[in-house]
């Protein structure tokens, strides 16, 4: 635990438990309100998102990035919702129709645009670069107090700080009309509560929390973090609050040792080269539901 | 466009042609399995089977490679996927069956957990010395660049089969989807009938993920039975049509990829497929939203044109702007807004309709009037002529009393 963590493993250590939190939080309300793959939707249109950013702008810089999985996302709910009303199609149905068409025809444009000599592909979209953000100024722990040296931090763990605390803020702001909402629709209108303007909200937020996530640490955690924690909580607890902690917890641990164990495990075992973090991240939360299911206090439905 | 026509052809070389012949194959046999799927409400559950297909691929290579063999035969892939994919659909099964979650928060666990571990499991793979030219991730969108002769026709062959056992296999398949009591009642066995029609979408899926790779083979099950569905309510024409949107998009999909550099197949098999979609959504007959746009507006002129009519009979001004198109396009109002001879006629014939409609019920009895009147339909629609008749009798007594 010495200079070279500091340097090496901090920051996307710090990043990956932030993108798990962030994510967590809209996915308590999203399994619960059976939208649970809307972040699967959404973390899948995140590539053409990035290839017109791309396109239009010419860099790879992370704003036009950003701000095309943004729209990309938006564009994606708005094509469920259009062809849910259209076709009177059912909502899996519409979403398979809707992301699978879009992130076709962003692989087609990322052929095309000839990409190849700058590092935009699939696969980081897809599994992120988590081990690529060193703090190369984190000369050891002293670091931390060196302004020069926090100035020289990769700009991802700043990024995913704020969209963690904007969440975090979020969920605490919108708490009593979003649970009313999401566990009894029709008494939450008839209280006067705007039950659309929520639902449209939270998926606004689980974009927001995707697109964030993304960057730094790839498609599949997005996804894993939207259920895994949520849905390990939902079978410990039946209170929501208590869910919504118990998920953020889940999330963190699954990100440290995920982190952990995909950076020095392979190393323990002889290999000579660590495996992929964010896939690990993801195995791990997987274990934790596994768990869950397994011996979870709060398995079934309550009787009655 | 010379080269797509001889993609289309079957002239690009025999290997293209081989491969334009199995996504062919593959398309129509996924859109025919996926139709079920999307029939019971199951449409996402191919994602959650591609994306689990990953750990298998990776496995099975390793295994492969321990075992002294070549890690890249295709077949063995496929077996390995395939083993992988039904741990996947068990432990959804698993989680919807014994907790209270959902089935969608099962299959989004069960697709990102499944896929995680694949990658950890790639990278694995891409560290060993073997490994650096495994082409796995050609897997993730496909890859038919380079494909092998053997490979192309393990995927046509193995489509060929599963189109075949699902057209014998139709009718309690069918069944077993739309009413699985009933069903059971009719002698099927649901059970085995429920296996084998996700046998089959795991099968599809896996022949399908060296053409259009895992993330998107799930399209090519959802997306040409959910175009069909706009054509027509009847299940076997939906089958069909599905299994030919299907076969088209892989059709149409592989040859456009064959006739130039820097188009993959999968991408354009599954935009083919939406195009497909995209013209359904438009301009189905049955459910498409051009026709409903043409009903609502045939509704609208029929609406203004008895209003309007009304209006003239009660003597009242119309300021209505699509009124007095419709009425002046009709030829019941000249421009200047005087009424012609023919709008004369329309008048008297509505003033007719109304006295109709209000004697119905003191002639013919309520019961006789249809219950819930539209105030469009005329009467000598809505009534027979023997009850016209009776009421137009009836309206002649009372005038000259």
């Amino acid at each position: 635990m010495g200079a070279e963590f500091v340097q090496l493993s901090l920051t996307p250590l710090v990043i990956a438990v932030l993108a798990a939190v962030t994510c967590a939080m809209p996915g308590n309300f999203l399994i619960l309100r059976r939208q649970a793959l809307i972040g699967d939707a959404i973390s899948h249109v995140v590539l053409p998102g990035i290839v017109v950013g791309f396109i239009i702008t010419g860099s790879v810089t992370t704003w036009p990035m950003m701000l095309g999985a943004g729209a990309a996302a938006l564009i994606a709910v708005a094509m469920i919702e259009a062809i849910k009303r259209l076709g009177k199609i059912e909502p899996g149905a519409a979403m398979g129709v809707a992301f699978t068409a879009m992130f076709a025809a962003g692989v087609l444009l990322l052929e095309q645009s000839n990409t190849a000599s700058v590092h935009l592909d699939v696969e980081h979209a897809l599994f992120g670069n988590l081990e690529s953000l060193i703090w190369f100024d984190g000369l050891g722990w002293a670091s931390l107090l060196d302004p020069s040296a926090l100035a020289q931090l990769p700009p991802e763990l700043f990024r995913m700080a704020s969209v963690a605390v904007i969440m975090i803020i979020a969920t605490i702001l919108f708490w009593r009309p979003l649970v009313m909402a999401t566990f009894d629709e029709a008494f939450a209108a008839s209280v006067g509560i705007p039950v659309n303007l929520l639902s449209l909200m939270l998926v606004v937020f689980a974009a927001i929390a995707a697109v964030a996530a993304f960057d730094a640490v790839g498609s599949i955690i997005v996804i894993a973090m939207f259920i895994c924690p949520p849905a390990t909580a939902r079978l410990l607890t039946d209170r929501m609050g208590v869910q919504v902690l118990i998920s953020a917890l889940v999330a963190a641990v699954c990100a440290v040792v995920g982190y952990v164990v995909a950076g020095y495990a392979p190393l323990w075992l002889g290999f000579d080269n660590s495996v992929s973090a964010s896939g690990m991240i993801a195995t791990v939360s997987g274990v934790a539901l596994g768990l869950a299911v397994a011996f979870g206090p709060r398995r079934r439905q309550v009787a009655g | 466009m010379e080269a797509f026509v001889a993609a289309l052809t079957f002239s690009a070389g025999y290997n293209a042609a081989l491969v334009v012949i199995g996504a062919t194959l593959f398309g129509a046999a996924a859109a025919a399995s996926g139709t079920f799927l999307v029939l019971r409400r199951q449409a996402l559950m191919t994602d959650a089977i591609a994306h689990a297909t990953l750990p298998g691929l990776a496995i099975a290579f390793m295994v492969m490679v321990a075992a002294g063999f070549d890690g890249r035969n295709l077949l063995g892939l496929l077996i390995g996927s395939a083993i992988s994919a039904l741990i996947g659909v068990v432990a959804v099964d698993v989680i919807v069956k014994r907790t209270r979650l959902m089935e969608d928060a099962a299959i989004g666990a069960v697709l990102s957990v499944f896929f995680g571990f694949g990658v950890v499991l790639l990278t694995i793979v891409q560290s060993m010395s073997a490994g650096r030219q495994a082409g796995l991730e050609g897997f993730l969108l496909g890859s038919t660049a380079g494909m092998l002769r053997a490979d192309a026709m393990l995927i046509a062959v193995s489509a060929a089969v599963v189109g075949v056992l699902l057209f014998v296999l139709r009718r309690p398949l069918t069944l077993v989807a739309f009413d699985p009591q009933y069903a059971a009642g009719q002698g099927v066995k649901v059970r085995l009938m429920d296996l084998v029609a996700t046998a089959m979408v795991l099968a599809v899926t896996v022949i399908g993920l060296k053409l259009v790779g895992l993330i998107l083979v799930v399209a090519l099950l959802i997306i040409p039975p959910v175009a069909a569905r706009f054509w027509t309510n009847d299940i076997s024409k939906v089958l069909f049509l599905s299994a030919l949107f299907g076969g088209s998009s892989g059709y149409v999909g592989a040859a456009l990829s064959a006739s130039a550099p820097a188009l993959p197949t999968g991408s354009l098999v599954v935009l083919s497929a939406f195009a497909i979609f995209v013209v359904s959504l438009v301009f189905s007959t049955q459910r498409g939203v051009l026709a409903a746009l043409l009903r609502r507006r045939a509704l609208a002129v029929r609406v203004h044109r008895r209003q309007g009519l009304l209006a003239l009979a009660a003597g009242e001004p119309i300021y209505d702007a699509m009124t007095i198109k419709v009425l002046r396009r009709d030829g019941v109002i000249r421009p200047d807004g005087v009424m012609t001879d023919n709008g004369r006629a329309a008048v008297a014939e509505i003033r007719r309709d109304e006295l109709r409609w209000s004697m119905a019920p003191s002639v013919l009895g309520d019961d006789a009037v249809p219950a819930q009147r539209d105030a469009l339909t005329p009467a000598d629609e809505a009534f027979t002529p023997d009850q016209i008749a009776l009421i137009d009798a009836e309206a002649q007594r009372l005038a000259v009393v």
